[in-house]
């Protein structure tokens, strides 16, 4: 029976088909859902892991053990475990190991584009690039058997549009399962799996053989798998291309012969160059970097278009394929414009904006107030938001924990200015207490707001290590920042209602004066998605007492509109809250300064 | 039908993936290949969604090409008038007569263009404009959140496709405790045409 799986849907899919018995990831899109429905099958352990180091450690274990396992993460995690990837590759595996690494071209919600087929290349290890949904779970079986085979880690390679777009696969009702337990461990002398120096050194020359062997592999048995593969049409116009590529490239040139790799790396030169030499001319269509292109005119194969026409930066799209191939005369350009000319209507962006309640909300409306006299550095989550209007309450943002070091360094280096780090929950447990540690050790005069809203909300409310709940909902061991701060050395540790705005500006004005070493402040309030958070009775402003000062609509809360009424003095429109959208949280009620807004008796 | 281009746009929390999801499932259903995609980052904070729907005997590339789409499905008037580039000449729009006001309008930085203008907009593009008021017809099927499926109920009448493959594929995709409700809210949204 066919079924429509999106790309994560269908690597969860694959991996329980493949026998995945282990398998672990930290939520980051768009790679998140993977484990979040493999945790749904029979049969197999997956967890949240508090990082994606963790998390591919987890896996090695693992696999040491001999069980097939999975690691799942987004792009720029894959940089968090890059240090065990470059290792493992040297060690070698035992059951098999992939790592699923969902890249985001476009950067739709990440901080870049970068490109992680070069990971591959650089780690000396398999690469394969799935096209749709069905390439998706086949490929994962291939991947885990290669693995085995040659003893090597194996990345997996999505992009937002193949993880969160759906299509036809052929899928298997889940027969139940049990888990298995490992066989006993076979310690072996001078193992491998110990990467000290000496074996390093005699590992390298080892990894770089079996790079060749599966380059063999790449070039004979991948065709036949169809992992690579020809698809010939005419011979006036040759196409290489991988991953999603594939399918504009199919719908764009129709009548090309196309080189189709589903595996981006190591490539299988001389099939490529065999392809060339039957076409009058060669181009590689790929996403971002030219890393097949570059591979190709370096083995000496003559590519007659590239990146010279299609662009290295933001997402491939029909529209960018079309237009470079017009660019390279191998379509004709579309005489007349086929589209109507726009209408003439001016069309008010809808930028994102904390929710309805978000327990973020009071937190920045007082932080704004300290901007003159401190500066902040932000991290990653929904409170990345505090960069837009109307709290315009952000500085600096990297990449996930930096806060934390980034203002401790702005003290150290001589800031002038105070320096406030705020980091969630999740964030903290995934790399902030390491810089936290550092701060502390160091006696930095620094703020660390800890915003903890009970889940890890941006990515779509996971449960962390501050939660107590594991991924397959079992109970699991809760763990209580503020415990964990003090016991660190934490002098300063004041935990605030995230809905209390004299709270929170007391316990910030507090944090800022304290000077031995760093201050911690816990803005306590689950997100509103959440189990915890409980719907209060909802505001009205009462249309005779507001003055339209406007304070409301600085709390940037998309419940408060401004309504037909104006205030006569003024002339300026009166504050009104949406019945449906307001989740009675108070913050608006707290800061008008004519107690117009009142919760609506029910 | 060869094949069908849908674009179905709104903001986040108007039930638009399952919409679609549901869209791309009915191509199936009829013996076609189907794809979709969804861009859905901030979503549920009342951003911008969208939602490509291609059906095809052999579908490629799962998003649409700008100026290509047969039919765009608006579950909101401000996102029908931002998305109508994207409709092919003489396409069709269904646009839903919701009005979600976006933060930018709300402190008063922009302006919420009015109904008339919006739809007449669209007609500048489109062959056929059906304008749903799908939040009264999901409150009378008894649930405020079925708008969607009071949405794809005209969807229905658009296009010719047997309704109960439509309506099958609805009620196989929504908890069976709201089977029943849905089942009215996609009747109301087919009246509205036949």
């Amino acid at each position: 029976m066919k079924r429509l799986l999106s790309g994560n849907e269908a690597i969860a899919l694959g991996a329980w088909e493949a026998g995945v018995q282990y398998a672990c990831a930290y939520p980051g899109t768009p790679s998140t859902e993977i484990l979040e429905n493999l945790a749904r099958y029979p049969g197999v352990r997956a967890e949240w892991a508090s990082n994606e180091k963790v998390a591919l450690d987890n896996v090695i274990g693992a696999s040491f053990g001999g069980a097939r396992v999975l690691a799942a993460m987004k792009h720029v995690g894959v940089n968090v475990a890059a240090d065990s990837l470059m290792s493992v590759s040297y060690t070698g595996v035992v059951g098999g190991l992939v790592l699923v690494s969902a890249d985001d071209p476009g950067a739709f919600s990440s901080q870049n584009e970068q490109d992680n087929r070069h990971y591959a290349r650089f780690g000396k290890f398999p690469c394969l690039d799935p096209a749709d949904s069905e390439e998706a779970r086949r490929f994962v079986k291939i991947a885990l058997d290669l693995s085995e085979q040659f003893q090597t880690p194996v990345m997996l390679r999505s992009t937002t549009r193949l993880s969160h777009s759906k299509s036809a696969v052929e899928a298997t009702v889940p027969q139940p399962r049990e888990f298995t337990t490992l066989p006993p461990f076979k310690r072996e002398e001078k193992s491998t799996h110990v990467i000290i120096p000496a074996v390093a050194r005699r590992r390298h020359p080892e990894i770089e053989a079996r790079l060749r062997d599966i380059a063999v592999w790449a070039a004979d048995q991948a065709f036949d798998l169809g992992v690579n593969r020809v698809e010939w049409k005419g011979k006036a116009l040759g196409v290489v291309t991988s991953g999603m590529a594939y399918q504009y490239v199919r719908e764009i040139l129709p009548e090309a012969s196309v080189l189709k790799l589903g595996m981006s790396y190591p490539l299988p030169l001389d099939r490529i160059r065999d392809f060339a030499s039957q076409v009058d001319q060669l181009i590689v269509v790929e996403e971002l970097d030219p890393f097949i292109e570059g591979q190709l005119r370096a083995a000496g194969i003559i590519v007659a278009h590239g990146k010279d026409v299609f662009p290295r930066c933001g997402e491939l799209t029909l529209a960018k394929v079309r237009a470079g191939a017009i660019a390279a005369g191998l379509v004709p350009a579309q005489t007349a414009d086929p589209v109507a000319p726009a209408p003439a209507l001016e069309i008010p962006p809808r930028p994102p904006a904390l929710c309805p309640g978000c327990p973020h909300r009071a937190f920045f409306y007082n932080l704004r107030r300290y901007k003159r006299r401190a500066i902040i550095a932000g991290d990653i989550g929904c409170y990345s938001m505090g960069v837009l209007p109307p709290f315009e309450s952000m500085d600096m943002l990297i990449s996930m924990g930096a806060s934390v070091g980034m203002a401790h360094g702005f003290k150290q280096a001589g800031g002038q200015e105070a320096a406030v780090a705020t980091i969630g929950d999740s964030t903290f447990f995934h790399s902030g207490m390491a810089p936290l540690a550092a701060a502390i050790y160091n006696r930095s005069r620094i703020t660390v707001a800890i915003l903890d809203n009970r889940i890890t909300a941006m990515t779509g409310q996971q449960e962390h290590p501050g939660t107590g709940t594991t991924l397959q909902g079992e109970a699991g061991k809760a763990i209580d920042i503020g415990e964990v701060v003090r016991a660190m050395g934490v002098t300063f540790v004041a935990e605030v209602d995230a809905w209390d705005v004299n709270q929170i500006n007391q316990g910030l004005r507090q944090a800022l004066q304290h000077e031995d070493g760093p201050a911690v402040l816990i803005v306590r309030g689950a997100c509103i998605f959440t189990r915890h958070f409980r719907r209060q009775p909802r505001m009205e402003v009462d249309p005779d007492k507001c003055v339209s000062c406007g304070t409301c609509f600085r709390v940037g809360c998309p419940a408060i509109l401004k309504s037909d009424e104006v205030y006569e003095i003024s002339g300026k429109p009166k504050a009104m809250i949406d019945p449906l959208l307001c989740t009675g949280c108070t913050v608006c009620m707290q800061v008008c300064p004519v107690n117009a807004i009142v919760p609506v008796a029910e | 039908m060869k094949s069908l281009n849908m674009l179905f746009v709104g903001v986040g929390g108007q039930g638009i993936l399952t919409a679609s999801d549901i869209a791309a499932q009915v191509g199936l259903d009829l013996g076609l290949d189907a794809k979709k995609s969804e861009v859905h980052g901030f979503a549920q904070r009342g951003g911008v969604v969208e939602s490509h729907v291609r059906w095809a005997p052999s579908v490629g590339s799962p998003t649409c090409e700008k100026g290509t789409v047969d039919i765009l499905v608006a579950f909101e008037l401000l996102e029908a008038a931002r998305w109508i580039d994207w409709l092919r000449d003489s396409g069709t729009v269904v646009v839903n007569r919701q009005r979600l006001v976006p933060m930018s309008v709300s402190i008063g930085d922009a302006q919420y263009p009015e109904e008339e203008e919006i739809l007449t907009a669209l007609r500048q593009r489109a062959g056929q404009v059906l304008v749903v008021d799908a939040l009264p017809l999901a409150e009378r099927a008894g649930n405020v959140r079925t708008v969607n499926t009071v949405i794809l109920g005209a969807l229905s009448t658009l296009l010719e496709t047997p309704p109960d493959v439509w309506e099958q594929a609805i009620l196989r995709r929504v908890p069976p405790r709201y089977r029943d409700v849905n089942a009215a809210a996609f009747k109301l949204g087919r009246a509205l045409q036949t």
